[in-house]
Order: structure tokens, then C-alpha cells, then sequence
């Protein structure tokens, strides 16, 4: 019989439970289940996908640091969330009208253990600001902006719409790297290719192991150099020198972007950095001095003309097709047509034999101010500027027949 | 349109009203009445319509934005259209849709609560307004012009109109220029406009720590905007005579600083985001103490975290460019100060949530509302915080979690707080209910749907999408599905919420003066709808 008793409590009990649950459930049926049954439906089938759900692997010192300090600052406010939202979800249950919860009319604490509790929570925000997440964070920051102390080598990085220049000025190296997916795979007339987007022609090379500081500076408007494995982003400003640094742990290929809006091909400047062992990286450093002297040398003889055209069309390809249009018929009015163009098509020298203020040379060689139409001398050698503009000359139904030697591009230099 | 049965509060001295009505006959009819009116209920109203409509005109915007990055590739616009439709979107949704609605609200709440006739400035209150269309109007103009050959379409910079870029850019920069010197000027007029109205025309006995939560958080809102609006209208004023006339404020080579831009931008720009989200920490309290049927926790100290918060906005600039580069005590100081609007803040939660506490809960639209702004508006609070760290704002930074992160306080701390506002206000406005079911449908749809646009951004942003790309690598495709599903999921649930503004302004259940069971406030002594004038003789606030 004690048992049955007990047996009967307990049941009282279940009901209680149940009249709550069935409470909770009227709750639930006017306003959770919705929004339960909405956000079940949408996510269920994403569960199973494979994603990326935090910062790429980390291939510096400093990319390894940030990734420290953000999982652990992520924990910190996902902890912070979860007990301040338990509380009030706590509160929305239990403090309801319909389950007969009678207001309190409480405005502040009212005790000492009242303040206690109202100042706890603040000590810890406090702590948590200051101590938990600022002292970690102070390092990080001295850390990252320790560009100088026992660098290993400089790198010079210049940005330009659309496309970065790397220089090293030790080696006296100095070379474009611009994009190389195809316009097709961009237009979904191809399939896309593996690092769509994200390739170039002439990668950004760098040792492995070495601290390289890396100067930033930009030709015409404000882009920013990211490559997030690094763990570094910093801007590339018009007539200012920005620094950061890099240490790569690993060889590999590392791929970012632009990460600053900087007009329309802002979606197009991947930047590409392989790094290399030491070794490797100075056989590397050995070929492209050998390589850059033979395209100076190219630049002192005297060209054929279709030789000269076939090269324009690859330069212009390169650096001009992006705005001008491959077809030479531009975007107007920002950027003009170049066929029938008063510019192109007039004569490229006046009486003096220099190329006059606003003659087709001219503008190709230092650029429009206030234009995106930049100073192509500062990142074309001279044979590639007498190529391009020969290749203009007698393109797109322009019918002018002349060339430019390198040579008198280097004249007027 | 005047219920003359306005029920008399005990402690007023409120005479009955209906002999009041013939001030009706002044108004003309039609349009001159609204172009003419300067009844702080009529011009409330203008501004609350004028907000909603430009809501979905930036809606539109950005919905053809997330269908271009449904899929990699170039499928529907051209690169340089799309920075057009990003920047555009936010200056839309920034200065002609969330701006609005708050001084909307301030319009017609702020007479009615704090016991005053009118707005202290009627002629101007109604400038301040029909300054509005006409810039929103330029701002979008250059669209149009394109279609037409002329221009080369609008600002495609961004909203931050960052130089050089800017300099470089086509006639929809001046358009924007323009428009924003427009809006600005708006706002100033409409800030001196709410500040001498509560400092003269409170109600009898209504002393400063006496004043609704919504007034103060207003007050101190119109003094952000008088501080920096100038600032901004002084930067794109020398961005005008860069571009025209010569002058290299920005331009390096004639001895300028293209990150002075910045500076003066973001000088604006930071208190900006306060601006836009004041307003609703000011309504939250009410909509709380409202639906739990329990006094508002800790008045005096939302007051002085209110005061902290507008204090610390305006030193904080610089976080917003990091990647700029700057010394390393500047990246500190930057970094701390951001972390400590993290005080005044916690206040803000911790009253909420008090509020809330051992109260008796009702969970009508509005009560929904709020509680989902303070959720959603934690998670961006809480990566804000995250955001202020230097080392780690480099990899947040330009990328998508900025983007995510900024969403949850500007669309679930500033849209849903005003949506809060809406339904809480509207059956006082109108005199009649909404419809309850369509509210809470419009409330889980928006608030799953907006998690489902802008979580999977976080994971985006962590992965290394930057932002403002109309193309994207293919590994950030699957995310980026599923965010434009959810953003059309999202924009298609406002339709609800405009269908039932509707609906409600032309009828259905009559609402009681008082509305809702927990309210409390002078507002809710008067009928539903208010007679259009109110408070002709100030009541007396003991």
C-alpha cells in the first residue's frame, strides 16, 4: 500500500509536469513551432555538406596567432551568449502571464547581494575586455606590426587597377602578376577551372623561413593586399608606403585577393604567393635576372613590324583589354573606344620629334590624371610600350600603318 | 478622422476635444494638405511611408545583388552595375529608409509622450521632410540618366565614398554628393526640431529623469547628428572641389592624404551606427516593461549608458580602417575605446533582460519583435567586440564577416527595432489592430529567413570571401546559395509586413486608447487614434 501511495505522489507529480508541458506546448504551438518547423526545414538539408567553417590553415606565425586569439575570442562570446540568452529564455518560460506569474515591480537592486549580483556581471566584462581578450590581443598587435626587427629581405608591392606589381629591390626585380582565368569561364562559357579567380601569371615568389618585410604602395586608388592563410591584410595607398610583414612556415602556393573596392575589376586582382625552399628560391632569383636583362636587350634592337604587332596584341591583352575592351570599342564614357579614336589616330610625333601632350604616345606612356587610364612607363618596359601602341595603331579598323620603335620610347622616358 | 471620445486621464487637465475638431477645416484636402501640413502626426506619418517605400526600394537593390552571387560567374550584370546597386543600397537603406523611420517614430511619439501639442517647430518639421523625396531622388536619378545615354550611372564606390576612387568616378559621385548634403541637412533640421521640443515643451512635472526612455534616447541622437553630420557634408564637399576644381584634399601627389578621407568619413560614420540604433534602444524598454506588465529595470542607468554610448561613438573612428595601417599606440587606443561601448552596452542588456525578469510575459508582435532584436542585435554586439581586436580585425576585416556582422546590428538591431515600433505604435496610430497572425508570421519568417542570409556570411567571411566581389572563387559557393535563398525568402516576407500596415490603416478591430494591457505612458491616455491635436492643455506629470 505505502508503495501504491508513493505510487499516486509520484503521479500527482506527472500531472503537474504534464499541465506545464501541455502549457509550454500552447506556447510553443503559437509562436516556436513556426519558426522551428521554417528553420528545421531550411537547414536539414545542409547538415550533411562539407564546409569551411573557420579561418584557412594558418602558414604564418601571425596567421597562427590570429587564429588563436579569434577561437578563443569566439568562445568567449559564445560562452557570454549562451548564459545571458539561457537567463532570458529562462525568464520567458517561467515569467509568463498564461502560466499565472504574477508581476514583480522591482526597479534596481534593493540589498547588498542585490548590487553584488547587478556589479558581477560587469567585473567579469570588464575582465573579459581588459585582461582575457586585451592583453592576448596587445601582443598580437605588437607582434604584427613588428615589421623591422630582424627582416630577412624587402618586397615591394604596388598596387594598380587591376593588378599588382612585385618589386625586389635587392635583386632588382620588378614584374607585373595579373589574372589569367579566362574571360569564357567568367562568363559561363566554359566550365571554370579549379582556382577560378584566383590564379595569375607571374605569382608573387618568396623563400621559406625567411622574415620577408613587405612595403605597400599603390598608382591610383586605395587597394588592399590579402592573403588570409598569412594573417596579414593591409592596405595599398596613392603615394604612401604601408608595411607588413611575412614569415611563410611551409612551401606552397597561397591565394587571396583584393580586398578593397577598387572600381570594376575589384573582383579580379587575385594575389598568388608561391614560396619556395632557400635554395630553390635563389635559382629562382638567378632566372629572373637572366630573363629581365634578356627583355632589356629586346628592347635596345631594332623591331620588324608584325613581330612588334603580334607583341602588342599580348600586351594589350594583358593591360589594356580589361577596360578598352578586346575588341578595342571600350565602355563609354568612362573608358573610350580606342577604334577610330581621335588619340590613336593621329600622328605620333610633332615637329620637334617628340610625341606631343596628348598624342597616342603620350597618353599610354604617363597616363590621364584623374582617370583610371594610368602611366604605363612606371610598369611597361619600353619594347612592351612600342608594342602596344604599334599593335593599336593598326587594330580595331585602325588604319594609321606606323610602328614605334623601343628605342624612342626610351628616348622620351 | 478625430475620435472624440478621448478619455480624460484622471491627473490632466485635458478638455474634452470635440470642439477642437474644426481646426480640421484649416487643412486643405489632397496633396496640398500633405505638402502644406505641419501637424507633427501628418508629418510623422509622411516620414514613416516615404521610410517603408524606400525600404523596398533598396530591398529590390540588393535582391539582384544576391541573385548575381547566387552562382560563380558573371550571370546578370556587369561588374561596375553591381558597385553600383552595393552602394546605393546602403545610403538607401541608411539615409532614406532607417533615418526616416526613426524620426518618423520621434514625430509622432515624442509630442504625444512627452505631453506636448506639437513639435516645437512645425514649419520646419515640415521642410525637414520634403527634403527627403528630393534626395532620395538624386541619389537614384543617375540609374535612370544611364538608360538614357547620359552618365555612366550611380556612385559605384560604395557608401563610403572612399577617395581616390571616388575621384576617379562618374557623375553618379556628384549625385550622391548632393543628395547626402540633402539628407544631412534633413536631419539636422529634424535634430534641432526634437531637441528644443523636449527641452521646452515637456509636460508639467516632467522632469528631466521623468522623460520616456524613447525622448532621452532621441535627445542624445540629435545631438550625434548635429555633431557630425557637418563632418560629413565637409568631406564630401572637399571630395566636389577635388573632382572639379582642382583641390588635392585626397590626392597625395598635391600634398594630400587620401586617408584623411577616411578619417573624417568614419568621424561621421561610427556615430552614425548609434544614430540609427539609439532611437531603439530608446523603444525597446517601453515594448518590454509594455508586454511583461512590470516598470522599466534601471531607468537612470539606460539614461547613463545612453549618455556613455554617444560619448564613446565619437572616439572610436578609426576601427573601421586598421588595414589603413596607423602607429601602434593609435591601433591601441582604437582598439581599447572600441571595446569599452562593450559597458554601457552590457547595461542596456542587463536592463532588458531585468526587465523582463519575474515579470508576467505576454508575446503579442511587438513583445516577438523585441525579443528577436535582442537576440540577433547580441550576435552582433558580440562580434563587434571580436571585430575591435587589431589582429584579428585583420582577417575580419573587407570580408564577409564584416558584412554579416553588421547586418545583425543594422537589420536586427535598427529594421526589426523599428518593426518592434510599428506594430507596438501602429493600433494607437491607426485605432485599429493589426492582424496578429499575419504579425507573427511576418516575425518567424523574418527572423529565420535573416539567419539563413546572413549566418552562413560569417562562415564566409572566415573562409576569406572579401567583400563588394561580383564574382567569388568556387569555394564560397555553397554558402552564397544559400544566403541569396534566404535574402528572397527575407524580402518577400516584408510584403507581409506592408499588407498588414495596410490593412490596419483601413480597418479592422477597433483598438482600445490604452492598446495593450501593460502599457503605461501619457501617449496611451489619449484615444485611438489621437484626436489631431493633442494635449492643447499640457498634462500634469506627478
Amino acid at each position: 500500500m505505502l508503495c501504491n501511495a508513493n505510487h499516486l505522489q509520484h503521479h500527482s507529480e506527472e500531472v503537474r509536469t504534464l499541465a506545464a508541458t501541455i502549457n509550454l506546448s500552447r506556447l510553443i504551438r503559437n509562436n516556436l513551432a513556426l519558426g522551428a518547423g521554417i528553420l528545421i526545414a531550411l537547414w536539414a538539408p545542409l547538415s550533411f555538406a562539407d564546409y569551411k567553417w573557420n579561418f584557412p590553415t594558418p602558414a604564418t606565425p601571425i596567421a597562427r596567432d590570429t587564429l588563436h586569439i579569434h577561437n578563443e575570442f569566439m568562445m568567449i562570446i559564445i560562452a557570454l551568449f549562451v548564459v545571458v540568452f539561457a537567463i532570458m529564455i529562462y525568464s520567458m518560460i517561467k515569467h509568463r502571464k498564461s502560466q499565472g506569474h504574477q508581476p514583480a515591480s522591482f526597479t534596481e537592486p534593493n540589498s547588498a547581494l542585490g548590487w553584488l549580483w547587478v556589479l558581477l556581471p560587469f567585473g567579469v566584462l570588464l575582465y573579459i575586455d581588459f585582461v582575457l581578450m586585451g592583453i592576448p590581443a596587445f601582443h598580437a598587435v605588437v607582434d604584427m606590426e613588428d615589421t623591422r626587427t630582424k627582416a630577412d629581405m624587402v618586397v615591394k608591392v604596388t598596387g594598380m587597377q587591376w593588378k599588382w606589381q612585385y618589386e625586389y629591390p635587392e635583386a632588382g626585380i620588378k614584374y607585373m602578376s595579373i589574372l589569367t582565368t579566362p574571360q569564357e569561364q567568367i562568363d559561363n562559357k566554359q566550365p571554370k577551372g579549379e582556382h577560378y579567380l584566383l590564379e595569375v601569371d607571374n605569382p608573387l615568389v618568396l623563400p621559406v623561413g625567411k622574415k620577408v618585410r613587405i612595403l605597400l604602395t599603390s598608382t591610383d586608388v586605395i587597394h588592399t593586399w590579402w592573403v588570409p592563410q598569412f594573417g596579414v591584410k593591409r592596405d595599398a595607398i596613392p603615394g604612401f608606403l604601408r608595411e607588413t610583414w611575412v614569415k611563410i612556415e611551409e612551401p606552397g602556393t597561397y591565394r587571396g585577393q583584393c580586398a578593397e573596392l577598387c572600381g570594376k575589376g575589384h573582383g579580379f586582382m587575385p594575389v598568388v604567393v608561391k614560396a619556395l625552399p632557400e635554395a630553390e628560391y635563389a635559382e629562382w632569383v638567378e632566372n629572373k635576372k637572366k630573363e629581365q636583362a634578356a627583355a632589356e636587350e629586346s628592347g635596345d634592337k631594332v623591331w620588324e613590324k608584325d613581330a612588334l604587332i603580334a607583341r602588342g596584341k599580348d600586351v594589350y591583352e594583358k593591360n589594356c583589354a580589361a577596360c578598352h575592351q578586346a575588341n578595342g570599342q571600350g565602355l563609354p564614357p568612362t573608358f573610350p573606344a580606342l577604334a577610330r579614336s581621335k588619340v590613336v589616330n593621329q600622328p605620333l610625333f610633332g615637329t620637334d620629334g617628340k610625341p606631343p601632350k596628348d598624342s597616342h604616345l603620350d597618353r599610354v606612356m604617363n597616363g590621364k590624371t584623374g582617370t583610371a587610364m594610368q602611366a604605363f612607363k612606371v610598369t611597361l618596359s619600353d619594347a612592351d610600350i612600342a608594342a602596344v601602341v604599334s599593335f593599336e595603331r593598326n587594330a580595331f579598323g585602325n588604319t594609321m600603318g606606323d610602328i614605334v620603335q623601343p628605342a624612342q620610347v626610351k628616348a622620351n622616358r | 478622422m478625430t475620435a472624440a471620445t478621448n478619455t480624460n486621464p484622471a491627473h490632466t487637465a485635458q478638455p474634452p476635444h470635440g470642439n477642437h475638431d474644426s481646426h480640421q477645416e484649416e487643412y486643405r484636402g489632397g496633396i496640398m494638405r500633405w505638402l502644406t501640413t505641419t501637424n507633427h502626426k501628418d508629418i510623422g506619418t509622411m516620414y514613416l511611408t516615404f521610410s517603408l517605400i524606400m525600404f523596398f526600394i533598396g530591398g529590390i537593390m540588393i535582391l539582384a545583388v544576391r541573385a548575381e552571387l547566387f552562382q560563380p560567374g558573371i550571370q546578370l550584370m556587369k561588374p561596375e552595375f553591381f558597385n553600383q546597386l552595393i552602394g546605393i543600397h546602403a545610403l538607401v537603406m541608411i539615409f532614406a529608409a532607417l533615418m526616416p523611420a526613426a524620426t518618423g517614430f520621434a514625430n509622432w511619439q515624442i509630442p504625444l509622450m512627452i505631453g506636448a501639442p506639437d513639435m516645437a517647430l512645425p514649419r520646419i518639421n515640415n521642410w525637414g521632410f520634403w527634403l527627403l523625396p528630393p534626395a532620395a531622388t538624386l541619389l537614384i536619378l543617375p540609374f535612370i540618366l544611364a538608360l538614357f545615354g547620359i552618365g555612366d550611372g550611380a556612385l559605384a564606390t560604395g557608401w563610403t565614398f572612399y577617395a581616390p576612387l571616388s575621384v576617379q568616378g562618374g557623375i553618379g559621385v556628384d549625385f550622391a554628393i548632393f543628395a547626402v548634403h540633402i539628407f544631412g541637412i534633413s536631419s539636422i533640421l529634424g535634430s534641432i526640431n526634437i531637441i528644443v521640443t523636449i527641452v521646452n515643451m515637456r509636460a508639467p512635472g516632467m522632469t528631466w529623469f521623468k522623460l520616456p526612455l524613447f525622448a532621452w534616447a532621441w535627445l542624445i541622437t540629435a545631438f550625434l547628428l548635429i555633431a557630425t553630420i557637418p563632418v560629413l557634408a565637409g568631406a564630401v564637399t572637399m571630395l566636389l572641389t577635388d573632382r572639379h576644381f582642382d583641390t588635392h584634399f585626397f590626392n597625395a601627389a598635391g600634398g594630400g592624404d587620401p586617408i584623411l578621407f577616411q578619417h573624417l568619413f568614419w568621424f561621421f560614420g561610427h556615430p552614425e551606427v548609434y544614430i540609427l540604433l539609439l532611437p531603439i534602444w530608446g523603444l525597446i524598454p517601453h515594448v518590454l516593461s509594455t508586454f511583461t506588465r512590470k516598470p522599466v529595470y534601471g531607468y537612470r542607468a539606460q539614461v547613463y549608458a545612453f549618455w556613455g554610448i554617444g560619448v564613446l561613438s565619437v572616439i572610436v573612428w578609426a576601427h573601421h580602417f586598421f588595414t589603413a595601417g596607423m602607429p601602434v599606440p593609435a591601433l591601441l587606443y582604437f582598439m581599447y575605446s572600441t571595446m569599452a561601448i562593450s559597458i554601457p552596452l552590457a547595461v542596456l542588456f542587463f536592463c532588458w533582460i531585468a526587465t523582463m525578469w519575474r515579470g508576467a510575459m505576454t508575446f503579442e508582435t511587438p513583445m516577438l519583435f523585441a525579443l528577436g532584436f535582442i537576440v540577433l542585435f547580441g550576435i552582433g554586439g558580440l562580434t563587434g567586440l571580436v571585430l575591435a581586436d587589431v589582429a584579428a580585425d585583420a582577417q575580419y576585416h573587407h570580408s564577409y564577416f564584416v558584412v554579416a556582422h553588421f547586418h545583425y546590428t543594422l537589420f536586427s538591431g535598427g529594421i526589426m527595432g523599428i518593426m518592434t515600433g510599428v506594430y507596438y505604435w501602429l493600433p494607437k496610430w491607426t485605432g485599429h489592430m493589426y492582424n496578429e497572425k499575419l504579425g507573427k508570421l511576418h516575425f518567424w519568417l523574418t527572423v529565420v529567413s535573416f539567419n539563413l542570409t546572413f549566418m552562413p556570411q560569417f562562415f564566409l567571411g572566415l573562409a576569406g570571401m572579401p567583400r563588394r566581389i561580383p564574382d567569388y572563387a568556387l569555394q564560397f559557393a555553397d554558402f552564397n546559395a544559400i544566403s541569396t535563398v534566404g535574402a528572397f525568402i527575407l524580402g518577400f516576407s516584408q510584403l507581409i509586413f506592408a499588407w498588414n500596415i495596410i490593412q490596419c490603416a483601413r480597418g479592422g478591430p477597433k483598438a482600445s486608447d490604452k492598446v495593450w494591457e501593460g502599457s503605461t505612458g501619457l501617449e496611451w491616455q489619449l484615444s485611438s487614434p489621437p484626436p489631431h491635436h493633442s494635449w492643447e492643455t499640457q498634462p500634469v506629470v506627478k
